[in-house]
Order: structure tokens, then sequence, then C-alpha cells
């Protein structure tokens, strides 16, 4: 369904993706793994076209379009389809939690407001937050923050949802709720891409793995094969300190 | 105090007000909407790097800011009569201190839009909004919530800057006052009434800014 090949990206000198390829089929819940600065959020972003690739291609769907020279009409048009969730949610602060949800669906699908309101308070009834819908993001923990951005994520009815390490700026508790949502998404058959630390979600979520490490893919593959019988040495090497200070 | 003073403050009292309701307030509201109009026109440009523009933008700033608001007041009403530009002094007054306004609001505006976090951009453009779409309904809101209280200071400083207009003959409270003084001779109390009135001013718009501020201050400091 979305097909990204030999994406590069560099920040100066410093080459942050180089050369990697991704498949992701409808239904799929692929995580990327890998140690920080192994450019897992920077090809989400470019993905989503906040950064602007140097290189690649993407194919969604029956189309194809060459990553670094994408108009904006086009990377507009494909955030449409997409939608992102953010470490540190990046909810409107000017608006209550179901005005962050109904905002792109009126202004940007021109959505009746009625309909548009209707959606909003499915959606955030569907991440457990029925009686949060007039706060604003000051008012709501960081857990329900980032519930709200899933629910705002949900609401367009994306064929695919990008998390940018969603729970890294949580404690443990509000991990386990933002989590629960993710899980029950996966459920229902969401696709989606996680960029993650969580091995527990990985592990037990994600139905494929994809193991990161300076720009490059090191392995990947089913997260049962992955994580039972790594195949790399690196692989192996990254799983051990996991294992060491994680609980799973 | 004498009864001869008493009876000159009081007689003076709304001789003073009344050019203030009718020519300090108006020029001040009239000169301080176009000033927010520029400014925010000028902020703009600057903040989503619009070519050309930008650099004219920065231009008018510096030479306006550069510059004293007394000078710029004399080359609008005394210099470009020279030009065959012949202005009254009401709209020479307007011109000049909707502009210069404009230049100092620009900048705190501009900063305020650089104070919105690049998050809430990204956002709007993830959830399938437009650059413009995005300012307009998520950055913009936010800046101005951060501008306010500067910008009700500008305001405050603008009611007092207006005095100067006395210099291009606009009758507003100062010049009023300065003609009393012509035919009393009482300059010490004259000028600390009138400096009471404008005060009384300032007063009620410090009021004013202390409510706005609680009414925008209704979705609170960013939370983690």
């Amino acid at each position: 369904m979305l097909e990204i090949q030999n994406i590069r990206k560099s920040f100066g000198n410093l080459e942050v993706l180089r050369g990697v390829d991704i498949r992701v089929e409808r239904g799929d819940v692929a995580a990327i793994l890998g140690p920080s600065g192994s450019g897992k959020t920077t090809l989400l972003r470019c993905m989503n076209f906040l950064e602007k690739a140097d290189e690649g291609v993407m194919i969604f769907g029956w189309e194809t379009y060459a990553m670094n020279r994408i108009s904006k009409k086009e990377a507009a048009g494909l955030r449409r389809k997409t939608a992102f969730v953010f470490q540190n949610y990046n909810l409107f602060q000017n608006k209550t939690a179901l005005a962050n949800v109904t905002e792109g669906l009126i202004v940007a699908r021109k959505m009746p407001k009625a309909e548009a309101v209707e959606i909003g308070k499915r959606a955030l009834d569907r991440v457990g937050l029925s009686d949060r819908y007039d706060y604003y993001p000051s008012q709501l923990s960081g857990g329900q923050q980032q519930r709200v951005a899933i629910a705002r994520g949900v609401a367009a009815e994306p064929e695919i949802i990008f998390f940018d390490e969603p729970t890294s700026a949580l404690d443990p508790e509000l991990t386990g709720e933002v989590l629960a949502v993710m899980r029950r998404l996966a459920g229902d058959g969401m696709t989606m891409l996680v960029v993650t630390h969580e091995m527990s979600f990985a592990r037990t979520v994600s139905n494929r793995v994809i193991f990161m490490e300076n720009g490059v893919i090191v392995e990947e593959g089913p997260s049962k094969d992955f994580f039972a019988s790594p195949k790399k040495e690196r692989t192996k090497a990254f799983l051990r300190t996991i294992d060491g200070n994680t609980d799973w | 105090m004498s009864e001869r003073l008493w009876g000159i403050l009081v007689d003076s009292f709304g001789k003073i007000l009344i050019p203030g309701l009718t020519m300090t307030i108006p020029l001040t509201a009239i000169s301080f909407t176009l000033a927010l109009g520029i400014a925010v026109v000028m902020a703009m440009v600057q903040y989503a790097n619009v070519r050309i523009l930008k650099p004219l933008a920065r231009f008018y700033i510096w030479v306006v800011r550069g510059t004293p608001l007394l000078v710029q007041l004399y080359i609008v009403f005394f210099g470009l009569p020279k030009l065959g530009i012949v202005l009254d002094p009401f709209p020479s007054a307007v011109i000049v201190f909707s502009l210069n306004e404009g230049a100092y609001c620009a900048e705190t505006i501009r900063a305020a839009l650089e104070s919105v976090p690049v998050g809430q951009l990204e956002a709007g453009y993830c959830v399938g909004m437009s650059y413009l779409q995005t300012v307009r309904r998520i950055i913009l809101p936010q800046a101005m919530r951060t501008a306010f209280p500067p910008l009700s200071n500008s305001l405050i400083a603008m009611v007092k800057d207006t005095s100067l207009a006395a210099n291009i003959t606009v009758t507003e409270m100062f010049m009023a006052t300065q003609r009393i003084v012509a035919r009393t001779y009482e300059p010490l109390a004259l000028y600390i009434e009138v400096g009471l009135i404008y005060l009384m001013f300032s007063t009620v718009l410090t009021r004013l800014q202390r409510m706005g501020e609680k009414k925008l201050n209704a979705y609170g400091q960013q939370g983690g």
C-alpha cells in the first residue's frame, strides 16, 4: 500500500538516512526500532514531508512520487491520506480537545461543522475522553493530550497513521493508557508505522519490526522472528542491552 | 489654594477633558487600529519570509524606529506641503502615529509569532491544512495572545504620545491646556491637572488590559 525506495537525507554534512526501503501493507502494524540518532524519526518525518528527502521514491496506492521534487499541493494531498502523532503531541493550544479533532475536518476537508463535531465526539469517545470535549490542552495530562492527538489522527480516517515515539514524553502510568489506545487501533485493523522504544509494544502488538542504525535498516522481519531469533549480530547486541533494562 | 486658582482648575477641567474625548481618544483609537493592521501585515511578511516584501518591511521598521516621532510629525505636516501635499493636522497626526506605532507593534507581533512552537505549524500540515490556514487559525491567535500585554503597553504609551500632536496644531488635551496656561499664567497647577487626566485615561486602559488578559488566559499556559 505504501512503499518508500532508497530514501536519503542529509542535514549539512551529516547523512541521516543512507538509502532506506520500506514497504507497508494494509493492516500492518510496523514498529521501527533502533538506538537514538539512527534516523528513525527523520524517516517518519520525510514520509510525511515535514522534512524534504534529498532522494527517494514514494509509491502510495497507485501513484508514484519523487520525494525530493514533491509539490506543496501533492504533499498536502498525501498528508490528507495520512495522520501523524508527535512525540510531544502538538495539540493546537488555542483549541479545545474537540476543536483539535474537528479543525482539520472542517478547514482542510470542508466538512460541514455538525458532521465534523459528530465525528470528533466519536473519535474522542473511542480514546476514552468522552468527558473532556471542552478541555484545552493545558488542562489535560500528557497521556490525555496524546490520546486527543490520536483521536485527531483517526477522525480523518487516514490510510496509515505515523507515530513518532508517541510515549517517550510520558511517565509509565500514562504510557500505559496511550499504548492501550494504540493496541485497540491495531486490533481494529488500522495501518500503523510506529517509531518506538517500547519493546513490549513492538513484541506484542506490531506484526513487523524494522531495526535501524546509522541511517540504514539493519534487519527487518515479522516481529515474532525478530525477537525470537534475530539474525544479525548488531540486532542481537541491541536486544541484549534492551533486555537488561526493561521488564518484558 | 487660592479661590482663584481653584476656580481656574474647576473651570478648565471640562475644557481639557472635552478635547481629550473628542481629539486624544479618537486620534489614539484610529491610529492604533491602523497601526495594528500595518503591524500584522509587516510581521507576517517577515514571519513567512516573503521575497521582496520582507526587506521592504525591514527598511520601513528601520527608518521609523530610528527617527524621532516629533521629527516625523514635522516632516509630514510642515515638510510635505513643499511637495504639494498639504494635509490637515488631524489626518497628518493619524498617518504619523499609525506608521510609527505600526513599526513597533510589528516587531512585537513578529517576536510573538516566532515564539509559537514550530510543532503547531507541523500539526496543522498533518491534519491537511495549508500554511495560510494554519497561520491564520492556529499560529496568529496564539501569537496575539502572547503579544497582548506588550501591545497594551504600546497603546497606553500612544495615548500619552498624542500630546506631541499639539506641535502640529492638533487641538488635543495638551494644546487646550497650553492655551489656558497662556491666559491664566498657572502652569504648575494646569499641567499637573492635564497630567492627571492622562493618568486617568491610562488607568482605564490598564484595567481593560487586565480584563483582556484574564479572558485570553481561558486556555491557560502550555503545560506538560
